[in-house]
């Protein structure tokens, strides 16, 4: 299909396509924001649910946040990457932050597991509800990432489309900053 | 980029139905998909109303075309009512029809900035339309807990009788919700990014603006009840109790989470209706727009005071008398912006050749009308009087005489205002006045019993008031009919409307390029309809858009894009 020409106006000065990926980032932000600010309403109102939050294993948070964040060291030398028009070296970059995302859902899962089978399901008590709501919704954005990623560095890898390698760098910190929030929401806070 | 740059590309192949009409990525195309879509769905809702008018006149007998009316169908048609006109008629022909048709045309570009993303919002949009269509026909009924939806109604099986129509009721919004954050984030990057050269942030059109701020007001305010649209789901499908109190959760969290969406809604809606009216009235006044940038600054205000309104719909639902007070003062509060745009259309009026064309009239309506509905949220804004009129009739007359002078007369408004640039061809004004008086005098006859209902007590969600003494009169009862035929009257006149439209696009007049003597860029394509591209080669902005009867000019308009 051929750009029409208000895809390559830039008029604020930005490229429209960043610009949208702000937009996607605003709306994305109340939504978790609506979500999280739920919980803590929840969390304040409901010492007792401690006795819950107890049992969520802060090492494998943490684990999983050290891993998340080093995933966007790889997204940020890919974007350096594509401004210097390498996209072979994007490309592999981006693959080495989609391995990041995929290390994360992985430890997720048998995190999960092991809570299930100890009985912590959704079901069992509102702050399980939260927990895996919450988590959910962000793994889903995690993998939503990863396959973007994937559709993105395959056209890098050929030299095409390389402005995209920025904007799902930006989406992937923004998935970042939002486990920021969630880490210590569902884990550190006993 | 160079101007000799910005030729628009003419690929003249011939495209089948599918590609053309189906598929097509031009934002006219999905414009009028949204805007028949919209027009189809309204004619559902308003076959609903006409239901649930004929069980409250004549409770029990038999409705033509339906048959008895039952408390369960009842519910789902007062439901499905609600939902329909809110989120499958307003928001799509308001928004996304003419913010897909007017935003490219207004800021003078091809196309939008995501050609794709429209066509794919479009498209979640019409699956949406069809969930909610399958969840009226699902084993259980339809979902009958009321537009809004409250748990634990909605998020129990054993209190909603509709095991799989709530599910797919809440599916179908969530599918809504998803195409028009699609819409907007387009809406908004292409009348950010998009405009012709020249187009500076204050020569854009009022409607574009209002669209582009409604738009940024949904973005913001929707992802809450996302977010509570998630919960609601696991609640009725996983077993979870986020509102059940009974497992810890809290049914008023969904209230929240609700209105604070729920009230800039309305404002979503208000805002393009509020755009619509401020292109037609200065054209057929002759005059300037009278306060173009407090207009904009007003809508901008109201944008940020409609988040902080929302618990005004729960003075009821036990919360502090203190937050009451709070948000009694920001509702009251958000009624001046309003009432200055009010100010500023009649003075826009003030001293002008008016001309009362079949837009006009409905621009004009669209103001008065509107003022009535404003006038009566005070009375429910304000805690003391709201909590007697609380879920009583006056509620439902008060947000008719809002919701339907933006949806229903905002778009009789623009559509026929537009429908020369549309189509091609002029409407009939005879028709069209026919049409505009018959469907304004029952709208009020419909409507303005309803106040007089519900001072006097009547409760919304009632299926039946024969079994309660002091509703039951013949007073009252009178005033339920007058009401249901007035409805009757009116859906009778939208024949005419249609009509219309149909003897126009066979017949009508051949509409030139600018007929309104309009000074605004959509107007300014010699293309009348305008085809792929919109212009020969796209235009460029030398002034605002409201220079009508300008001193130094012979002509009484002066279009944005004639060199000075």
């Amino acid at each position: 299909m051929q750009k029409p020409v208000a895809t390559t106006r830039d008029v604020m000065g930005l490229p429209t396509g960043r610009l949208a990926v702000w937009w996607v980032i605003a709306s994305e932000i109340v939504i978790f924001g609506g979500l999280l600010a739920s919980y803590l309403m929840h969390r304040l109102g409901h010492p007792d649910w401690a006795s819950q939050s107890i049992v969520t294993n802060t090492w494998i948070g943490a684990f999983n946040t050290f891993v998340l964040l080093t995933s966007s060291l790889s997204a940020v030398l890919a974007h350096a990457a594509a401004e210097d028009g390498d996209g072979k070296k994007a490309a592999k970059l981006l693959l080495l932050t989609v391995l990041g995302g995929a290390v994360f859902i992985g430890v997720k899962s048998v995190e999960w597991t092991l809570e299930i089978s100890h009985g912590y399901t959704i079901t069992s008590h509102p702050f399980w509800s939260f927990y895996y709501t919450a988590a959910g919704l962000h793994a889903l954005h995690v993998i939503a990432g990863c396959v973007i990623m994937l559709f993105v560095a395959a056209d890098a890898a050929k030299g095409r489309e390389l402005q995209r390698v920025e904007y799902i760098g930006i989406y992937w910190h923004f998935v970042d900053i939002i486990w920021i929030f969630l880490f210590p929401l569902l884990y550190i806070a006993k | 980029m160079s101007a000799t740059a910005e030729h628009v590309e003419h690929g003249h192949h011939d495209e089948g139905f599918v590609k053309k009409v189906l598929w097509s990525t031009d934002h006219k195309v999905i414009a009028f998909q949204y805007m028949v879509t919209g027009m189809a769905m309204g004619l559902v809702g308003a076959a609903m109303a006409y239901a649930f008018r004929m069980q409250l006149a004549w409770p029990g007998s038999e409705v033509p075309g339906f048959g008895i009316i039952t408390p369960d169908v009842y519910n789902a048609l007062v439901t499905n009512h609600g939902t329909i006109m809110i989120f499958w008629v307003a928001m799509p022909v308001l928004i996304a029809a003419f913010g897909n048709y007017l935003i490219p045309l207004m800021c003078g570009v091809d196309d939008m900035a995501f050609p794709r993303i429209n066509r794919l919002s479009f498209q979640i949009f019409l699956l949406s339309a069809v969930v909610l269509m399958v969840s009226l026909f699902v084993p259980g009924g339809g979902f009958g807990g009321a537009w809004t939806a409250y748990p634990p109604l909605s998020a129990q099986e054993l209190y909603s009788l509709t095991p799989m129509g709530s599910s797919l009721w809440l599916v179908a919004v969530a599918l809504e919700f998803v195409a028009f954050l699609l819409g907007g984030i387009n809406f908004v990057t292409t009348a950010m990014n998009s405009r012709a050269p020249g187009m500076k942030a204050l020569d854009v059109p009022l409607v574009v603006w209002m669209i582009v701020i409604a738009s940024i007001l949904f973005m913001a305010s929707v992802g809450p009840l996302i977010a509570g649209a998630v919960m609601l789901f696991m609640d009725q499908q996983v077993g979870t109790g986020f509102f059940d109190p009974a497992s810890g959760g809290d049914p008023i969290l969904w209230q929240h989470l609700f209105w604070f969406f729920g009230h800039p809604e309305v404002y979503v809606v208000l805002l393009p209706a509020i755009g619509i009216a401020g292109e037609i009235i200065p054209v057929f006044s002759r005059k300037k727009l009278f306060g173009y940038k407090t207009i904009l600054l007003t809508a901008i205000g109201t944008g940020v005071l409609s988040f902080f309104v929302w618990a005004h719909h729960q003075f009821v639902a036990g919360i502090d008398p203190r937050m009451a007070n709070i948000f009694t003062i920001t509702t009251v509060l958000i009624s001046i912006p309003i009432a200055e745009m009010v100010f500023l259309y009649i003075a826009t009026l003030f001293g002008g050749s008016i001309r009362f064309t079949t837009p006009m009239l409905w621009a004009l309506a669209f103001v008065a009308e509107f003022l009535i509905g404003g006038v009566t949220g005070i009375f429910l804004g304000a805690s003391g009087s709201d909590i007697y009129f609380h879920d009583t009739y006056f509620v439902v007359a008060h947000f008719h005489y809002t919701f339907f002078p933006i949806a229903i007369i905002g778009t009789y408004a623009g559509f026929t205002y537009w429908f020369p640039k549309m189509t091609g061809r002029m409407m009939s004004e005879r028709l069209g006045k026919v049409h505009f008086w018959g469907t304004i005098i029952p709208f009020n006859l419909t409507f303005l019993p309803l106040f007089f209902l519900g001072a006097a007590g009547q409760h919304r969600r009632i299926y039946d008031y024969s079994s309660f003494p002091e509703l039951a009169t013949d007073p009252l009862q009178a005033l339920r009919v007058v009401a249901t035929v007035a409805l009757l009257v009116m859906l009778a006149f939208q024949v005419v409307f249609f009509w219309n439209v149909f003897k126009s696009l066979r017949s009508g007049k051949r509409a030139e390029a600018n007929p309104w003597r309009s000074n605004t860029l959509e107007w300014t394509t010699t293309q009348t309809p305008p085809g792929h591209g919109n212009w020969d080669e796209l235009p460029t902005c030398f002034r605002g858009p409201y220079e009508y009867s300008h001193p130094d000019r012979d002509e009484d308009y002066w279009p944005q894009n004639e060199p000075a």
